[in-house]
């Protein structure tokens, strides 16, 4: 495949003297990880086809801080944010949506006081507010009817109080959303967050990603949604651990969206 | 002679408050040993909270059966009390059941008393049998041996003797009998003391009457060495408890200050601070460093481990408890103002600090900030923002993080990414390269 997604980037519309709707924020994974870029490019193809007005920052945007802050770097954290907030202001952005739980909830709870006061959005909310408005049409396609259980990231959950989003997402494709015990406010985190991702974890008798796939699949479901490109991974890892790649997919909403259209 | 009772009364009273305010005020001071924390959100905002997590209990249900027990304790500790205040008066007045002059309220009231008295001591064996034969997981973590079991028994026990107490002596009070109103439970229990002659029972009575009154200002003054204390912290715990998303670290301000200027092209980046300038701590590695709501946190922790069961990294067998974090800044607290009160109210160091001597980094690094404790707990606790605050410590202090922390934050500084990619090659996805 040599397909290449039409993306403008801020600078872009600048030197048209433009604004647009909404500045898409990729983040790391979703620029570098090679399964998080398929969910940013799946999520611009569903922009594309709401005809939603967006840019990204491209070799201008630089990582939220969020991993820098957990691991207790506050100055590392406030060196990246304050860039960040220079960068967005000098664009004048005033709406943000993104597909990373980490970089929204840095965003929208940690940049205000630093100067950078954004509407935040993450892209679950994002993609209900365009279906709300009538901007995109969920079709239900080869989702309908398939079992599906939701992993709540904890950034967005727990975090941010957003457990409906999502699953108004995958109501709208028509799936058999099945919750695991340990979900919504109770939901067990993957074991990626407060910067494991970027460790080996503790010495203990399991991993938490383990812990967790092993509960997603006791749903017997054929996809396990998530919402956040390190869940995704944590979650897929887990997947292959208990060798069940062949039955479970693990998917973003936006992916299942996405493929459910065609797109 | 004749005032001899009431005498003795009022010297055991005034003396069990005593001890008690003077519990309180050392608690005060030890909380005080925190640095000053901003508060977030509206008064009606936490009084909100109050009401529904402190005074309703709202959290506690989440688990339904230790949830409803609780409120039982809880109601039955509150409407109990107006019967404390019938005691304390009789017994300096040297009245006896002074309320009985209200007549049917009276035992409309006695009445509730028993009622709860006796759901009390049904909670409380229930409590007892889930710690003690049930054995549930949340009660046997390595922080629970020694003196946290023994104070977790020990509180039933007291509740145990306090409602007896409370029951016999309404049973043994032979004129309450024969008011044939109030005493709905109690009246089942005064036949068992029906054989022995009036003078035994009357005996009976007052030493129950005695030792319950004696027991409540023990109980009062057993507080300040025991996890106890929520009974009296949680509410002002939930109050000052923050009202933010709880995703939402607080930006220090310190680094701020230190950022804009770095970033300010107009600043004078080679002026001196001031001579007097004492460099500040980055992060806390110790109890002083830590804020008065961490430390009125860790007072107000009653080691119930709702936190540490639902913690991954707990779940997982990693060492990291919440709880024990709590329990960690609580017992360093207090060793800090016992060290204090032993040296004319100056701190001598010791050598000692909560940072290694009670927590461990290997615990501070298993941490995934998922705020599960936070959730978890049923008064507003958060054992997540000391973890914070400690690995700050080592990171900016120490530089003391994992080396893999190591390398992602040196690929954050260097090309703006956790990974080592270049920050000019951060739209290639679009081209599928």
């Amino acid at each position: 495949m040599s397909e290449i997604i039409f993306v403008p980037t801020m600078a872009d519309y600048q030197a048209q003297g433009k604004q647009p709707e909404v500045l898409f924020w990729v983040g790391c994974a979703g620029s570098f990880d090679d399964r998080a870029k398929k969910i940013t490019k799946a999520f611009v193809k569903l922009l594309h086809r709401a005809k939603v007005d967006f840019a990204v920052l491209g070799a201008e945007e630089s990582c939220s801080g969020d991993p820098a802050k957990r691991s207790g770097n506050e100055f590392l954290f406030q060196m990246q944010a304050m860039t960040n907030i220079e960068t967005m202001n000098a664009y004048g952005v005033k709406k943000i949506v993104t597909a990373c739980p980490h970089c929204f909830n840095t965003i929208k709870n940690e940049y205000p006081s630093l100067g950078g006061s954004y509407e935040v959005m993450h892209h679950t909310q994002f993609l209900k507010s365009l279906l709300d408005e009538g901007r995109l049409t969920v079709e239900s396609g080869e989702f309908k009817g398939k079992r599906i259980t939701f992993h709540d990231p904890c950034y967005l959950g727990r975090a941010n109080n957003i457990y409906e989003a999502p699953r108004q997402l995958l109501e709208k494709l028509e799936v058999e959303l099945v919750e695991m015990k340990r979900s919504r406010k109770n939901g067990l985190c993957c074991g990626a967050g407060g910067a494991q991702m970027f460790k080996e974890s503790e010495i203990g008798n399991k991993e938490i990603n383990i812990e967790r796939t092993e509960e997603a699949l006791s749903t017997k479901s054929n996809v396990i949604a998530a919402g956040c490109p390190f869940c995704n991974t944590m979650m897929t890892d887990g997947v292959k651990v208990k060798e069940k790649e062949a039955d479970v997919q693990v998917m973003d909403i936006a992916e299942m969206i996405a493929q459910a259209s065609d797109l | 002679m004749a005032y001899l009772p009431n005498a003795i009364f009022a010297v055991v009273l005034v003396s069990g408050v005593l001890l008690f305010l003077r519990n309180i005020k050392k608690l005060k001071r030890n909380i005080s040993l925190g640095k000053d924390v901003s508060i977030d959100g509206s008064k009606k905002e936490r009084w909100q909270n109050v009401i529904l997590i402190a005074l309703g209990q709202s959290k506690m249900v989440r688990r339904p059966v230790s949830g409803i027990m609780h409120i039982i304790v809880y109601i039955g500790f509150i409407v109990i009390n107006i019967e404390v205040l019938e005691i304390v008066l009789d017994g300096l007045f040297g009245t006896h059941r002074l309320f009985s002059h209200f007549g049917s309220l009276y035992g409309v009231l006695i009445g509730t008393f028993e009622v709860l008295a006796a759901l009390v001591l049904f909670a409380v064996i229930v409590f007892w049998w889930r710690r003690n034969i049930q054995r549930i997981a949340r009660f046997f973590n390595p922080e629970m041996k020694g003196w946290p079991k023994h104070d977790a028994n020990f509180i039933l026990y007291f509740e145990m003797v306090l409602m007896t107490l409370f029951l016999v002596m309404n049973a043994t009070d032979m004129s309450f009998q024969n008011m044939a109103s109030g005493n709905v439970i109690s009246q089942f229990i005064a036949p068992w003391f029906s054989n022995l002659p009036d003078s035994s029972i009357h005996f009976i009575e007052r030493a129950a009457w005695w030792l319950h009154i004696v027991g409540i200002l023990v109980f009062l003054n057993y507080l300040y060495f025991s996890k106890h204390l929520h009974i009296l912290l949680a509410f002002p715990n939930v109050y000052y408890g923050s009202v933010s998303p709880k995703g939402q670290l607080d930006n220090m301000q310190t680094v701020t200050d230190e950022v804009k200027l770095m970033l300010d092209p107009s600043a004078d980046h080679y002026a001196t601070p001031a001579n007097d300038a004492v460099p500040e701590k980055f992060g806390a590695s110790d109890v002083q460093d830590l804020n008065w709501l961490q430390l009125l946190n860790a007072y107000s922790c009653t080691e119930c481990g709702r936190c540490t069961s639902e913690c991954p990294a707990n779940q997982t067998g990693k060492l990291l408890s919440p709880r024990k974090v709590m329990m960690d800044t609580r017992d360093r607290l207090q060793e800090v103002g016992d060290n204090i009160d032993a040296n004319n109210g100056t701190f001598q160091p010791d050598g000692k600090q909560l940072l290694g001597d009670y927590i461990t980094t290997e615990e501070l690094w298993a941490c995934t900030s998922c705020n599960a404790c936070v959730e978890a707990c049923p008064i507003s606790i958060n054992p997540l923002s000391i973890i914070m605050d400690m690995r700050r410590y080592l990171v900016m202090e120490q530089s003391a993080a994992p080396m893999e922390l190591n390398n992602m934050m040196s690929n954050i500084e260097n090309n703006g990414a956790p990974w080592p990619y270049n920050q000019m090659d951060r739209l290639n996805w679009s081209e599928n390269k």
